[in-house]
């Protein structure tokens, strides 16, 4: 016991850094629940693919051998480009897979086959293209193992800190997006009633089309942090990292961005305590149980509003 | 539309022709090939009773078949010293199953649609990390190694050990699997099913119990995975968890999908084209789910009813076919 | 300034419009009467592109409009006050206002600071709200709101579908004074309605639509005098 204590700080900075991921790939499940009304199945792999993107970059700057990689310009370059790529494939999702059917107004299972579809599409593309076998961050060249500061019987590395603090900023900048600006209203308008905001002459594609893109620009960029810190990516880390990822957005009330933010830092932490006192072989099965529990006894979520009352469209 | 008796004649064809299929097989891994598709069959017929005929989207499905084949594989092998008779274990098997869908079902049901699919695949998951994990502190799976040496089927001193023994014993329970889809369609479960499915708002007004229905979809399509888990253990002597992962709920819905969901001919062929492609083209293993994938998109976006059409018409010289 | 020339419309199979000719001449205020599902609201949302017409023609200033997006009909200057408010009850009363005045994000911030003052004089209980969240409001609260958020667009001619319904007697007053007021600083309407006793009041013209066409056209004061107008839309026998 005494041992497990003695871990036990370490383990909630873990808890923190992984929740801060997961609440940023949660916000882009949440964000086109809001505006659709639909679980975009595939997002978990715009977040692989988007770990991919900066593996990609990153390997291309060691094998250039630039001189002088230091994570304050290596880093937002990685995330840009992962940012860009994610986001465009997220608008292609959208057009290609999704639109043709809410424009037809399928409402139930089809839009969710279709994303489990791409799901697979994608996952398996990855490999084809990709291989199987998994591809390994440098993360130690741009990370020296000294850079760490003790906090609290702590030890916590300059990468954890960049993690929190990216997320925690891309969280922020979000919210002020959609609370403060034109954009962020009409995607608020969209998501609360689609003809009126189309009636106040607001284009209901192109929201969102908008959504997808920053949604998964958000799982493009979680994907790099995700990357850094565990070094090795292989085509099937989107599968149980997106489910998790779901679980925070119902966790915290789906549709809610403060509630993503808050389902992925609850989850974290459940997570690595579980890990911490429990058997790591079962850490998975936690996240699954935490989903069922909260859709049977609180489909709302903690922050979330009524489900059954959003259920027209 | 064609004319009523056509349907029938088509189906006496290919009854005929998977009669006598074995003799006309070039070889024994196409017995072997032919007998996987019965057994795929039966469990796609499974699934469509609860997304076909039922409307509810399951995702792990293949929890089920997996839970079915370690069940017989429990009671019909040494890892417990429990060899029980193969027409003892099976109905054991088909119970468990059935009501290991009640216990999955329960809790869920009165959530939406997409949600259930996402609870569906996480007890797949939960499922799979049991049979994965469970060799410890007490050796009750076998983990990752499985268990093998698992009993063949016998009946009455005769042991089935060849492809076309069990390619019979497959297809008999394939037909068997089809007539009951058919009797389930025309029951009074089978209109409430078709109800919840179409709306469940107005299902619940007309009276239908629809929690219950529910219920008796999911157990009914999970009894269907007991009996093709059943025929799994028996004829691979043997069971491994990675017989059981997510992508093989994937490849079963993409059966029932393909053919057209509540579809049954449909859904027939839709499991003999997913079981036959990746024999006929070598390379096809490695894209195998790459065109799933595709495949799910595409029949989503330009052709969600599936390939063969399913409307009352249809259905009706269905089940005079059948 | 708006003219249907036999409108069709179509919701899947159904002819909800069959053939719609009407027209609102710049500065009056036109009345459309009709029973339910006769297809009032659908020729509204019609006229602003949210449902597309499968024959005929829409002009408005003498363009036709038919073919153009929601967006691009809003621009040129009309606007809808929907059926049954449809306030963003998640949004503050400041931003629903903004999101009237979505289409003109590039006028200039003292335009726009103009027309939340108009708004807020026309509604004092909307500046009064600014900050509550549309959802907090009561009905006739909502009901200016949804009028606010149109007038926010601009409109040269203002459409409102059923903008009495559900409100107390008095309300429906004020709400038609309102209207009126509106009509004078210069916003053509058109307005449909079932409380066709008070709308005709205010109104110029009026249409009656039944089964999806126009079947009785005049002036305001003539249907209001004809007995078979009487027994049909105002509630008499």
């Amino acid at each position: 016991m005494a041992d497990v204590l003695q871990i036990l700080p370490q383990q909630l900075v873990f808890g923190l850094a992984l929740g801060t991921v997961y609440g940023l790939i949660a916000l882009g499940y949440t964000m086109v629940y809001g505006v659709l009304l639909m679980i975009n199945f595939a997002h978990g792999e715009i977040f692989m693919i988007g770990a991919y993107v900066g593996w990609g970059v990153l390997t291309a700057l060691l094998n250039a051998q630039v001189g002088g990689l230091h994570p304050a310009w290596v880093v937002p370059l990685l995330l840009l480009h992962a940012m860009l790529v994610a986001g465009l494939l997220g608008v292609c999702l959208e057009r290609f897979a999704y639109r043709p059917l809410y424009l037809r107004g399928a409402t139930r299972l089809g839009p969710l086959i279709s994303a489990v579809g791409a799901s697979i599409f994608l996952q398996n593309a990855v490999m084809v293209t990709q291989g199987a076998r998994m591809k390994v961050y440098m993360t130690s060249l741009l990370f020296p193992r000294g850079w760490r500061i003790q906090v609290a019987g702590a030890s916590i590395s300059a990468l954890v800190i960049v993690m929190i603090m990216v997320a925690g900023l891309m969280m922020w900048g979000l919210h002020e997006l959609v609370q403060r600006t034109t954009l962020g209203r009409s995607i608020r308008a969209v998501a609360e009633d689609r003809e009126t905001a189309a009636i106040m002459g607001v284009n209901v594609r192109r929201v969102i089309a908008v959504t997808f893109f920053l949604g998964s620009a958000l799982g493009g960029a979680a994907g790099v942090l995700v990357g850094l810190y565990y070094t090795q990516i292989d085509f099937y880390m989107g599968y149980s990292a997106g489910l998790k990822a779901f679980t925070a957005a119902v966790l915290g009330g789906i549709g809610n961005i403060k509630g993503a933010m808050l389902g992925g830092l609850v989850l974290g932490l459940v997570e690595s305590l579980a890990v911490t006192f429990g058997n790591p072989a079962y850490k998975d099965v936690v996240a699954f149980i935490i989903l069922i529990l909260t859709l049977v006894f609180r489909p709302t979520g903690i922050l979330g509003e009524n489900v059954a009352e959003r259920e027209k469209v | 539309m064609a004319p009523p008796g056509w349907l029938r004649w088509v189906a006496w064809a290919l009854g005929l022709a998977a009669v006598v299929g074995p003799l006309l097989a070039p070889n024994d891994y196409w017995i072997g090939v032919m007998a996987r598709i019965c057994l795929y069959a039966t469990l796609a017929l499974g699934l469509n009773v609860v997304v076909g005929f039922a409307g509810l989207l399951d995702l792990g499905y293949v929890a089920f078949f997996g839970i079915g084949s370690y069940v017989y594989a429990f009671l019909a092998s040494g890892h417990f010293g429990l060899h029980l008779p193969f027409f003892v274990v099976v109905p054991i098997v088909v119970v468990a199953t059935a009501v290991s869908g009640l216990l999955i079902g329960a809790p869920t049901l009165r959530l939406r649609g997409d949600y259930l699919a996402i609870v569906t695949l996480g007890f797949g998951e939960i499922t799979y990390l049991l049979l994965i994990n469970l060799d410890r502190p007490v050796n009750i799976t076998g983990g990752p190694s499985g268990i093998i040496g698992i009993d063949p089927p016998a009946l009455a001193g005769f042991t089935l050990s060849r492809n076309t023994e069990y390619y019979y014993l497959f297809l008999a329970a394939l037909a068997l699997a089809l007539i009951a889809s058919v009797r389930l369609r025309h029951s009074r479960v089978g209109w409430a099913w078709q109800a919840i499915r179409e709306d469940e708002l107005a299902a619940k007004t007309m009276g239908i119990n629809t929690t219950v229905a529910k219920l008796q979809a999911f157990a009914m399509g999970a009894s269907f995975a007991g009996v093709g888990g059943s025929f799994l253990a028996s004829w691979q002597r043997s069971v491994f968890p990675e017989n059981f992962l997510f992508t093989e709920s994937i490849n079963i819905l993409a059966m029932v999908i393909l053919g057209g969901t509540g579809n049954l001919l449909g859904v027939v062929v839709g499991a003999t084209l997913l079981v036959t492609l990746p024999e006929v083209f070598r390379d096809f293993q490695r894209y195998r789910l790459l065109v799933f994938g595709l495949m799910l998109m595409v029949l989503m976006v330009v052709r969600p009813q599936g390939l063969l059409v399913t409307d009352g018409r249809r259905e009706e010289q269905e089940d005079q076919a059948v | 300034m708006l003219r249907l020339t036999d409108v069709v419309t179509h919701y899947g199979p159904i002819r909800v419009l069959k053939a719609v000719t009407l027209e609102v001449r710049a500065g009056e205020i036109v009345c459309l009467l009709g029973g339910n599902a006769s297809g009032k609201s659908t020729t509204m949302k019609t006229i602003l592109g949210v449902v597309r017409p499968t024959a005929g023609r829409v002009e408005f200033e003498d363009r036709r409009i038919d073919r153009l997006p929601t967006e691009a009909i809003v621009r040129r200057g009309v606007s809808l006050v929907p059926e049954s408010r449809r306030i963003f009850a998640r949004m503050t009363v400041w931003e629903n206002l903004a999101m009237g005045a979505f289409t003109r994000q590039k006028a200039p911030a003292g335009e726009l600071a103009e027309d939340f003052e108009r708004v807020y004089t026309l509604f004092p209980r909307l500046s009064e709200r600014q900050h509550q969240l549309g959802g907090t409001l009561s009905g006739g609260e909502q009901q200016m709101l949804a009028v606010g958020r149109a007038l926010m667009a601009r409109p040269r001619l203002l459409l409102m579908d059923e903008p009495s319904m559900g409100l107390a007697p008095a309300l429906v007053d004020q709400v038609f004074d309102i209207i009126q007021t509106i009509n004078r600083q210069g916003t053509t309407i058109l307005v449909v309605e079932q409380n066709a006793a008070v709308a005709l009041s205010i109104a110029n013209r009026g249409y009656v639509l039944q089964n999806g066409r126009i079947v009785v056209h005049d002036t305001a004061r003539a249907l209001l005098a004809a007995d078979h107008i009487r027994r049909a839309y105002l509630g008499e026998d």
